[in-house]
C-alpha cells in the first residue's frame, strides 16, 4: 500500500465521480424533456377539446339569429279572387267535407300570393324604387307565400284588410346582413341582384329587416326549398323516438342478460362463449349493426323504411353490450358480504338479487344505461343504411312513420350547396345534438352523485 | 278505442289474478294455521302469469290474423262479378274503401251501394269480431285463473315456479345477445355468398380497381369490384391516426398516472375523455370545414400540395378520437404494474423517466399493445369521419395528402337508400361488411387475449 496507489484509486474516484455527476446533469435533462413531452401531450390534448368547441360554437351561434322581415301585407280582393271557404252542411259526410274544403285549398293555393308579397314589399321600399319582381322576391324565403296562405286559410275573414307579417328572410338575405359572404365581391359573385342589396340595406335602416332568435330551428321541419326556415323539429322527434325504443328495450334486456349471465349462469363453455361473444360485440363497428339493420330488420321482417322504429331497433342491438359490461361490472363490484347476509337470513338467490344486489348497484346502471343512450343518440352511419337519410319534411307522428335523427340531420346539411348559409346552420344542429347529449351526460353525474351519497 | 278496451282488460284481469292469489294464499293462513310454503306475493304473481299468458296468446294470434280474415270477409260480401273483374290492385282499393266507409269517415266521391252495404256489413262483423275475441280472451283469462286459484294449497311451491319463471325470462335476454351475433354473421355471410355470385370472390379481395357501375346502366356490365385500393385507404388513414393518437395518449397516460398531482389528474382526465362522447359526425364536420382547409393551407406555405378532403385530414381527426381511447386503456395497463417494479428501480438510482422508460413500459408493453391493437380497430370501422373527409377516391395509391377511399366509405355509398338488394352493386356492401367484420374480429381477439394474459401475469 504506497501513496501513489493510494492517490490512483482517489484519482480513480474521482473521475467516477465526475462521470457520474456528467451523466447526471444528462439524465435530468432526459428526464425533463421527458416531462415536458408528457405536459405538451397533454396541452395538446386539451387544445384538440378547446379548439373543437370553440370552433363549433363560433361558427353555430350566429345560426340561431334569425333575419326577419315585418311586412304590412294587404290581402287585396283584386288578387284572391275567391269565392268564400266552404262550411259543413246538414247531411253530408265528413269525407264530401274535407274533399269539399281541400277543393277549396287547392283554389286558394293556385292563387297568385308572390304578387300579394311583392306588394307588400314595394310598399315598404322607397317610392320610385326599380327592381324587378324576382329580384324583390330574392328577399324574403321562398316559404313566405306558404306563411300568407296559411293565415288566410286559417282566417279567410282577413280578404281586404291589411294586417302585419312576420316573415323570414331568404338565406341570401341572411349571408347579406350578417355579413357571412364578403360584400366587397363583385355582381357576379353575388347571389344577390344589386337592387336586392341596395334595398335590404334600406329595409335595415328602416327598421323593416330585424333580427331575432330563430325558433324556427326549433319549431319548423327540414326544408329543400326554403333553407332559412329549415328546423331541427322533425329530426329531434325522430332521434326522441329512437330515444325511448332504445331506452324501454335495451335496459330490461340488458340488464336482465346481465343478472342472468352474473347471477344465474352455471360456470361452462356455453356461458364463456356468451361473454366473448359479448365483449365482440361491443366492438363491431357501428357501420356493421347497420348492415343487419338492413338485411333483417327492413329486409326481411319489412320494417317500415326510415322509420324511428326500425332505427331505434338498429341502436338496441348497439347499445345492448355496454350496458350489459357495465351492468355485470356493477354486479361484480357489489360486497360479498352482503350476498352472504342476505343468503344466510334464508333469503333465495333470486331474492338475494332482486332485494339486496340489485338496489345496490342501481346508480351504476343508471349512470350507463344514459351515457349508452347518449352515445346511440349520436350514431350515424347505421341510420344512413336503413334509409333514415331520406328528406322528410314533416314532424313523425309515431314511430312508424318516416324520420330522420339529428346526427342524420346534420350530414344532410353539411351537404347542402349554399355553404355560406349552411355551415352555420350544420354548426348550429350540431349544438343542438351536443346540448341534448350533455345533457343526458350532466342527468347522469348528478343521479349517481345523488343515490351513491344516499346509498 | 279498442285499445284501450283491451289495455283496460289486461289491467284488470292483472289486477283481479293478482288479489285473487294474494287473498287466497293469505286465506290458507288465516284458516288452519298451516304453514305455507311461500309468500302471498309469489302466489298471487303466478296466478297473473296464469291469467295473463293464455290471454295474451289469443290478443296476439287475432292482431295477427284480423287484417286477413277481414279481408277475406270484405270479399265474401261484394259482388262476386265485381270481385273478378278487378285485378289485385284495383282489390286492395276496393277493400281499401270499404274499410273507409266501415270505420265511419267515408270517402270521397261517388258510393257504389254494394260498396255502402259492404261497409255497413264489414262494419258489424268488425264489432262482432272484436267482441267475440275479447270474451274470449277474457274467459280464457278468467278459467286460467280459476284453475290457478284452485291450485293454492299450502304446499304449492309457488315461489319456486315464479323464480323458474324470472329465470327463464333473464335467459331469454342474454340469448338476445347470441342472436345479435348470429344475425349479423347470418345476414352478411348469406348476402355477401349472393354478391359473390356474381362477382368471382379472387376479382373481389385481389382487384385493385374500384368501379362499380350504377346498376341502371345495365346487367351486361357490374363493373368492378376490387378490394385492394378501399384496402389501402383504410389503413393509410389508420395508420395516420394511429401516429397521431399513440403519442399524445400514451405520453398522456404516463403523465396522468406517474407525474400528475392527483388534483390535475381529477380535471383533465374527464376532460380529455370528453372526446370520446363527441359523435362521430362531429369530428367528421369538423374534419371537413376547418381541419381540412387548414392542412390545406399549411402546405401551400411551404410549397406542399395537399387536398383538404385527404387520408391526412380524415387521419389526424380520427387520431384526435381516439386519443382517450389510448390514454384512458394505458392508464388501466399502468396503474396494474406492480409497484414494487417501480420502488425497485428507484432503490438502484434510476429517475423517474427511466423507470418508467426502462422498467414499466416494458412490462406494461404486452397490454399497451392490445390496447393499440383494439384502437386500430376502432379506426378501421369508423365510418363518419372518413365519409365526410377522406374525399372518397377510391385508387389505389400510397400518397396520404391525396383524398383516398375506404371499407366503411364504400359500403356507405353502395347501400344508402337502397334496400333492394338483387344485384352486385348493393350486395357487395355486404361482402365489404363481412371484411370488416372478420378484421375487427380478429384485431379485437388478439387484443383480449393479449390484455387477459398481462392481467393474469400480474395477478
Amino acid at each position: 500500500m504506497t501513496d501513489q496507489a493510494l492517490s490512483a484509486g482517489q484519482q480513480a474516484l474521482a473521475e467516477r465521480k465526475q462521470r457520474i455527476r456528467a451523466g447526471l446533469g444528462r439524465r435530468h435533462m432526459t428526464e425533463n424533456l421527458f416531462r415536458f413531452f408528457g405536459i405538451a401531450a397533454i396541452v395538446a390534448a386539451l387544445g384538440f377539446v378547446a379548439i373543437l368547441f370553440i370552433d363549433v360554437l363560433s361558427k353555430g351561434i350566429p345560426a340561431f339569429v334569425q333575419t326577419n322581415l315585418r311586412l304590412e301585407v294587404t290581402f287585396d280582393p283584386e288578387v284572391l279572387d275567391i269565392e268564400p271557404a266552404p262550411a259543413l252542411q246538414e247531411g253530408q259526410s265528413q269525407a264530401d267535407y274535407r274533399a269539399a274544403r281541400l277543393a277549396w285549398e287547392r283554389q286558394v293555393a293556385m292563387l297568385n300570393w308572390n304578387r300579394i308579397i311583392e306588394e307588400a314589399l314595394r310598399r315598404a321600399a322607397p317610392a320610385g324604387f326599380e327592381i324587378d319582381s324576382r329580384q324583390i322576391l330574392s328577399i324574403p324565403e321562398t316559404d313566405a307565400r306558404h306563411v300568407v296562405r296559411a293565415l288566410f286559410v286559417a282566417n279567410p275573414d282577413l280578404l281586404g284588410q291589411t294586417v302585419p307579417v312576420d316573415l323570414v328572410a331568404s338565406a341570401n338575405t341572411d349571408n347579406w346582413v350578417k355579413g357571412s359572404i364578403n360584400r366587397d365581391l363583385g355582381d357576379t359573385q353575388q347571389q344577390l341582384s344589386a337592387p336586392a342589396r341596395a334595398l335590404i340595406d334600406h329595409f335595415e335602416t328602416e327598421g323593416v329587416i330585424t333580427s331575432g332568435f330563430a325558433w324556427g330551428l326549433f319549431t319548423n321541419v327540414d326544408s329543400r326549398s326554403a333553407p332559412a326556415s329549415a328546423g331541427l323539429a322533425g329530426a329531434f322527434m325522430g332521434s326522441f323516438y329512437m330515444m325511448l325504443i332504445v331506452i324501454v328495450l335495451a335496459v330490461p334486456i340488458g340488464v336482465g342478460s346481465a343478472i342472468y349471465l352474473e347471477e344465474f349462469a352455471p360456470k361452462s363453455r356455453f356461458t364463456d362463449l356468451i361473454e366473448v361473444n359479448i365483449n365482440n360485440l361491443a366492438a363491431v363497428p357501428s357501420i356493421v349493426f347497420g348492415l343487419l339493420g338492413a338485411a333483417v330488420f327492413i329486409n326481411y321482417f319489412k320494417l317500415p323504411l326510415s322509420a324511428p322504429l326500425a332505427g331505434g331497433l338498429v341502436l338496441t342491438l348497439m347499445t345492448l353490450p355496454t350496458i350489459i359490461i357495465a351492468t355485470r361490472a356493477a354486479l361484480q363490484g357489489v360486497s360479498p358480504s352482503l350476498r352472504q347476509a342476505a343468503l344466510g337470513m334464508g333469503a333465495s338467490k333470486t331474492q338475494m338479487v332482486f332485494h339486496h344486489v340489485l338496489p345496490v348497484t342501481f346508480p351504476s346502471i343508471l349512470t350507463a344505461t344514459i351515457i349508452g343512450v347518449a352515445q346511440a343518440i349520436g350514431e350515424t352511419a347505421p341510420l344512413l343504411l336503413i334509409g333514415m337519410n331520406a328528406f322528410v319534411a314533416s314532424v313523425p307522428a309515431t314511430p312508424l312513420d318516416q324520420a330522420t335523427a339529428l346526427p342524420v340531420q346534420i350530414y344532410l346539411w353539411q351537404a347542402n350547396e349554399n355553404r355560406n348559409f349552411f355551415e352555420a346552420r350544420t354548426s348550429a344542429a350540431i349544438i343542438v345534438l351536443l346540448a341534448f347529449m350533455i345533457t343526458l351526460n350532466a342527468i347522469a353525474i348528478f343521479l349517481r352523485s345523488r343515490l351513491e351519497r344516499r346509498a | 278505442m279498442n285499445a284501450y278496451i283491451i289495455a283496460a282488460l289486461l289491467i284488470v284481469l292483472l289486477g283481479v289474478a293478482y288479489q285473487t292469489g294474494w287473498s287466497k294464499s293469505r286465506s290458507l293462513v288465516t284458516a288452519d294455521g298451516a304453514r305455507v310454503h311461500s309468500r302471498p306475493q309469489y302466489h298471487a304473481a303466478l296466478v297473473a302469469v296464469w291469467a295473463l299468458v293464455p290471454t295474451l296468446l289469443i290478443l296476439a294470434l287475432y292482431g295477427y290474423f284480423s287484417s286477413g280474415f277481414t279481408r277475406a270477409y270484405v270479399v265474401s260480401q261484394l259482388p262476386p262479378d265485381v270481385v273478378t273483374g278487378l285485378d289485385q290492385n284495383g282489390l286492395n282499393a276496393l277493400v281499401a274503401r270499404v274499410r273507409a266507409i266501415a270505420s265511419g269517415y267515408g270517402v270521397a266521391g261517388e258510393v257504389q251501394p254494394y260498396e255502402n252495404s259492404a261497409g255497413f256489413a264489414l262494419r258489424q262483423f268488425q264489432t262482432i269480431a272484436f267482441m267475440v275475441v275479447i270474451a274470449a280472451a277474457a274467459g280464457t283469462g278468467i278459467l286460467a285463473l280459476l284453475y290457478a286459484r284452485a291450485r293454492i294449497t299450502p304446499r304449492l311451491r309457488a315461489r319456486n315456479r315464479v323464480e323458474r319463471i324470472v329465470n327463464l325470462v333473464l335467459l331469454a335476454c342474454s340469448a338476445v345477445a347470441i342472436l345479435t351475433t348470429v344475425g349479423i354473421v347470418a345476414s352478411l355471410v348469406t348476402e355477401a355468398f349472393r354478391f359473390f355470385t356474381f362477382v368471382n370472390p379472387l376479382d373481389f379481395f385481389f382487384g385493385t380497381v374500384w368501379a362499380p357501375r350504377f346498376s341502371s346502366t345495365g346487367a351486361g356490365n357490374a363493373g368492378q369490384f376490387g378490394l385492394l385500393p378501399l384496402l389501402s385507404g383504410t389503413f393509410l388513414i389508420a395508420i395516420i391516426a394511429m401516429a397521431t393518437a399513440v403519442p399524445i395518449g400514451l405520453m398522456t397516460a404516463i403523465y396522468l398516472s406517474q407525474y400528475a398531482p392527483r388534483s390535475l389528474r381529477a380535471v383533465v382526465k374527464p376532460v380529455i375523455e370528453i372526446l370520446a362522447g363527441i359523435p362521430t359526425i362531429v369530428y367528421g364536420f369538423f374534419a371537413l370545414v376547418t381541419v381540412g382547409p387548414f392542412l390545406r393551407d399549411l402546405g401551400a406555405s411551404i410549397g406542399l400540395s395537399i387536398s383538404a378532403t385527404s387520408a391526412l385530414t380524415a387521419g389526424v381527426v380520427m387520431g384526435i378520437m381516439i386519443i382517450p381511447f389510448i390514454s384512458s386503456l394505458s392508464d388501466d395497463i399502468l396503474n396494474q404494474v406492480p409497484r414494487s417494479l417501480r420502488d425497485g428501480a428507484y432503490g438502484l438510482g434510476a429517475t423517474q423517466s427511466e423507470t418508467i422508460r426502462q422498467v414499466l413500459l416494458p412490462a406494461a408493453l404486452p397490454g399497451i399493445v392490445g390496447a393499440f391493437l383494439l384502437a386500430v380497430s376502432r379506426a378501421i370501422g369508423e365510418t363518419m369521419i372518413v365519409v365526410l373527409a377522406a374525399g372518397n377516391s377510391p385508387v389505389l395509391r400510397g400518397n396520404p395528402l391525396e383524398p383516398v377511399s375506404t371499407i366503411t366509405v364504400s359500403i356507405v355509398n353502395q347501400l344508402t337508400g337502397d334496400t333492394d338488394f338483387t344485384g352486385p352493386q348493393s350486395l357487395v356492401g355486404f361482402a365489404l361488411g363481412l371484411t370488416l367484420f372478420v378484421m375487427t374480429l380478429v384485431l379485437n381477439i388478439v387484443a383480449l387475449y393479449i390484455v387477459r394474459r398481462f392481467r393474469e401475469q400480474y395477478e
